[in-house]
């Protein structure tokens, strides 16, 4: 019996073929293509390295996303110990070996290409959490100590990815920890009473904050003061989505990223370009693509036996909406910067890795719904 | 079963906190879309005006000047092709190789090579260095044959100014070079023109019509990265022309006036008596104002600095002369007009006077004996003036020469070196110099000594004004838009009806008190140059065509000491600082005149040797080109 569900043989090939979720993989597929568009336009409409990378990745990852899915949801269940402890060892390594770049030490050299552990993370806290609660009698959810062990599992991995340093992941952690805490029923008043505490020590955390973290902040509330150096990135990302229009410049006609004024633009000012480039109309059909799978998502969850495949599903997505809110209020200026990739659509390699797989358990989960999970 | 049942108490809990999640999502989306809306919807405007801003950047050319011509449409200040070379640093493979291949095409220094080396260390990579303003044909032909070997740099053809007459028309005109910084802040048209290479007037009309000659600026714009480096061209507005100049001068008598007075220091004006029209306008030496175009080398520069001559004075307008017996018409007006004497008055010259003790010298030793006004003009008999002065006081005779236009501004604004002169009376002692006025002082004032300075052209002026028959004149330079002719000028002084009511100047207002005085002083003028003894008879002309009158002037510039009077020494043997300026003013024809001219040779010795004769060759080009000069300005009426 137990050989049997973990080989999942109950359901053949072509079963879980046809059990795929099709609007979900269109809608990611959608995505894709349009990412290597939008990443040909930030090469100045040449075929460079960028777009090729981009593109290699996507056919590397996308199969790797179906392969995922085909494991029962049952296997990442009983693997999710196993794997956050996994991405906390990478996550060690990398504050020892990691690679160093512009300030920080996030990565890692894998030959074939660079891993940053903390995005895999963002999935890895997911899982953990979610089967923690999964297996949590519902009576103990507010008890003290495991109120201590789902904070721990958050905090311990946001040490390492805060001290790299690197505030716009450890956030993103944050919260995706924090949503599976949510959703596994911690009270309601525990969530205000910290939110309180967090407002009342606000100011404290910000003097523990790196000189460059705290210009961001004073930048983000002022733009103006600094056009030329802090505040540049931020004018200019406004000036190309401003300029963009109801219908935009037209596709490799933005001039602000054309001529170079965008900062980083093939990485989290992505969708400055596309909104630039296809403006108002095309901005809220990407929302709209976003909003697509974000439901899609919900819905496998809903639909999902096992507490464990809701919570995941649930979990991963709020964490892709809060990705995506991020980056979004922080190119539109109603967030100070920072570094957050857009999902599938901007340059990363490890970011599109974490996303794929997560897709991956979301799709597992849908093949195998009616899987009960001990 | 307690499990399965805690498992569905559970989905409740977190069905309903997704729920919340959800519509939480649901508002934060419908944020993010207001945000986009109105960044991209309703601040659309702002947003791409500054994208633009940021896209879009102009570049200025030079503006081309506008052409200076002459009374009959010859170019005097006109715009040349000039062949320059430039380097983009950006495209050159070896700049030290190239450097090394146009220091040999070109002949450059080690002092300009530095130069370039420095120009590139500043300027951007895609900014072009100027290594050579003004390419000679021959130099711009080498550079082209070997272009294929000189990558990165551009061979350019760009305008710059010329003066095609060369020293000609330098102390009219002055010329243009590049500005320093206070010039270009001080005039606010520069300002906002102005690009790197620009030239603009440093002197004279050049610099005092600026604003109506620099024309406006060529833009190109160009679409650029972040770098400032541009991408390519969006289009290109072209510039206008700066307007054209009209002067009132005939090249060929300026011409003729300096080959007067070449190798000589001095001055020669020459004046229409009714328009005021300036005719010619030569100060000598002069200089070439081409040299200052590319900037002047340092040898050129002592070469003209370093002139005894001074060629860098303006002698017509800022040279102060003490007119000497140019002065004498003056005087006699002055003291008929004010009944001192008549025709008739006569004293008697024993080529000295004596006044408290002092000595007056006629310059005739021997003296002219009874002379009346007519000879003592004639003869330029210096006791007959300094009776007549003694007789008439300094304080009428300055209200006189004032009238005639000395002590004042001849053209006005119009060039900021012009000065004033002085023409002094016994206020103006006391409050300069805090003296009372000396009888002796008005004796010497009558022969045109003393305090008295005036400036060639003031001469002239003076001088014109007796001609027309003592009609006030405003003198100039610049034909106008509405020129006013003889035939108005001649109809206004007859009929004492001012020609232009706007102006504050009460233009052809009547100088005299009885017109038989001016008849007078006029006929006294005449004798001097067309009758035997007469100083200047000797540079008469006979022919009535061309016949003029005129008054010699020889100024002192130092006392003559009782020894050197006694030896009476030649010219030669005078040190070259200390002979007299020879002067000359005159008008013709006699009958009907039209032209007043004044002459000034500085350390020439006498007027009727040295500068008389230069009247009697330019009278005739003068009255020669009259026809021509009048067909000009009919053609002018009939084109208005």
């Amino acid at each position: 019996m137990f050989q049997h569900d973990r080989l999942n043989s109950d359901i053949t090939l072509f079963q879980k073929i046809k059990n795929l979720d099709y609007i979900l993989l269109i809608s990611i597929i959608l995505l894709s293509v349009l990412s290597v568009f939008v990443m040909y336009s930030t090469d100045g409409g040449e075929l460079l390295f960028h777009t090729k990378n981009h593109f290699v990745k996507l056919v590397i990852f996308f199969p790797l996303m179906i392969f995922v899915a085909f494991f029962n949801i049952k296997f990442w269940h009983n693997f999710s110990y196993i794997i956050y402890i996994l991405v906390i060892f990478l996550l060690v390594y990398v504050s020892f070996f990691g690679i160093k770049s512009s300030g920080s030490q996030r990565w890692m050299d894998l030959y074939l290409f660079v891993l940053q552990p903390s995005e895999l993370m963002k999935v890895a806290i997911i899982m953990c959490l979610a089967k923690y609660y999964h297996r949590l009698k519902i009576e103990h959810v507010n008890s003290f100590t495991s109120i201590l062990i789902v904070l721990s599992i958050i905090i311990i991995p946001i040490i390492f990815v805060i001290s790299q340093p690197d505030l716009g992941t450890s956030i993103l952690i944050a919260l995706s920890g924090l949503i599976i805490l949510w959703l596994g029923g911690i009270k309601i008043k525990y969530f205000i009473y910290s939110f309180i505490t967090f407002l009342i020590s606000l100011p404290f955390i910000i003097s523990f904050l790196k000189p460059y973290q705290k210009l961001r902040i004073l930048t983000f509330l002022d733009p103006d003061r600094d056009p030329l150096g802090a505040g540049y990135q931020i004018i200019q990302s406004k000036i190309a989505i401003g300029s963009g229009g109801l219908d935009g410049k037209g596709f490799l006609k933005g001039t602000q990223s054309y001529l170079d004024f965008l900062p980083e633009k093939h990485t989290d000012f992505i969708f400055t370009l596309f909104s630039e480039e296809f403006g108002f109309i095309g901005s809220v059909g990407l929302l709209i693509l976003y909003s697509i799978i974000i439901f899609r998502i919900v819905r496998i969850g809903s639909i999902s036996r096992s507490n464990f495949a809701r919570l995941f599903c649930f979990g991963y997505a709020f964490a892709i909406f809060i990705y995506i809110v991020v980056n979004l209020s922080m190119v539109l200026g109603l967030l100070p910067i920072v570094g957050s990739p857009l999902p599938i659509m901007s340059y990363g390699g490890s970011s599109m890795l974490a996303t794929m797989i997560g897709f991956g358990i979301v799709l597992s989960a849908k093949i195998n719904h009616k899987q009960i999970i001990a | 079963m307690i499990k399965s049942n805690s498992g569905i108490r559970k989905a409740d809990v977190i069905n309903r906190r997704m729920f919340i999640i959800g519509a939480a999502k649901v508002i934060v989306f419908a944020g993010i879309i207001a945000r986009l809306f109105s960044l991209q919807i309703n601040e659309n405007k702002k947003y791409l005006t500054l994208s633009d801003k940021n896209r879009i950047r102009e570049w200025k050319l030079p503006p081309t000047r506008g052409n200076i011509v002459d009374y009959f449409g010859n170019i005097i200040a006109g715009n040349l092709k000039v062949y320059q070379l430039h380097i983009i640093p950006e495209q050159v493979e070896n700049f030290n190789y190239l450097l090394v291949r146009l220091k040999n095409l070109l002949d450059l220094s080690d002092k300009k090579i530095a130069k370039i080396n420095k120009l590139k260390s500043e300027l951007k990579p895609w900014d072009s260095i100027i290594v050579s303003e003004n390419l000679s044909w021959s130099q711009f032909v080498k550079i082209n044959n070997y272009l294929y070997d000189l990558v990165g740099v551009k061979p350019v053809m760009t305008i710059s100014r010329n003066y095609p007459f060369n020293d000609v028309y330098t102390h009219v005109l002055g010329y243009v070079s590049q500005p320093n910084e206070q010039e270009i802040l001080n005039n606010q048209t520069i300002q906002e023109r102005f690009v790197p290479g620009m030239k603009i007037g440093k002197l004279g009309l050049e610099k005092r019509l600026e604003n109506h000659l620099i024309g406006t600026n060529a833009i190109q714009r160009y679409e650029v990265n972040a770098y400032g480096k541009r991408i390519n061209q969006l289009e290109h507005q072209k510039g206008k022309q700066g307007s054209k100049i009209r002067l009132t001068v005939d090249t060929e008598i300026q011409k003729a006036c300096g080959e007067l007075l070449d190798q000589k220091a001095g001055s020669i004006s020459v004046m229409d008596i009714y328009t005021g029209d300036v005719i010619a306008m030569y100060s000598s030496p002069s200089y070439d104002p081409n040299l200052f175009l590319f900037g002047i080398s340092q040898d050129d520069w002592q070469l003209i600095r370093n002139n005894p001559l001074k060629p860098l004075v303006n002698k017509t307008l800022s040279g102060l002369y003490s007119p000497g017996s140019t002065i004498k018409p003056i005087v006699a007006l002055s003291a008929l007009e004010n009944k001192v004497i008549d025709t008739k008055f006569k004293v008697k010259c024993t080529g000295k006077m004596e006044l408290y003790g002092q000595t007056f010298h006629c310059w005739k030793e021997k003296g002219h004996g009874w002379v009346s006004l007519n000879n003592a003009m004639k003869q330029s008999c210096d006791t007959y003036f300094y009776e007549v002065a003694r007789l008439l006081g300094v304080d009428r005779l300055n209200i006189t020469a004032e009238k005639f236009g000395l002590g004042k501004k001849v053209l006005g604004d119009y060039f900021d070196n012009e000065k004033k002169g002085l023409f002094p009376n016994t206020k103006w002692k006391k409050n300069n110099l805090g003296k009372g006025w000396v009888l002796g002082e008005t004796l010497i004032t009558g022969i045109g000594q003393g305090y008295i300075q005036s400036t060639p052209l003031q001469l002239c002026m003076m001088t014109a004004q007796i001609a027309n028959g003592g009609y006030a004149i405003k003198p100039k330079i610049i034909v106008d838009s509405n020129p006013i002719s003889y035939e108005d000028v001649k109809q206004s002084m007859e009929s004492g009806l001012s020609l232009d009511l706007n102006s504050n100047f009460l233009l052809n207002k009547k100088l005299f008190k009885e017109k038989k005085n001016i008849k007078i002083v006029q006929e006294a003028m005449f004798s001097s140059t067309n009758e035997r003894f007469g100083t200047s008879y000797k540079s008469r002309i006979d022919d009535p065509k061309y016949q003029f009158a005129g008054k010699t002037g020889t100024a002192q510039v130092k006392r003559i000491s009782k020894r050197e009077r006694e030896l009476d020494l030649e010219l030669e043997q005078i040190p070259y600082k200390d002979r007299d300026h020879a002067l000359y003013v005159a008008y013709g024809p006699y009958v009907n005149p039209r032209y007043a001219l004044s002459i000034i040779v500085e350390h020439g010795g006498s007027g009727s040797k040295a500068a008389a004769p230069l009247a009697k060759k330019l009278f005739k080009l003068i009255i020669d080109r009259h026809d021509l000069r009048n067909e000009q300005s009919n053609f002018e009426r009939i084109k208005v």
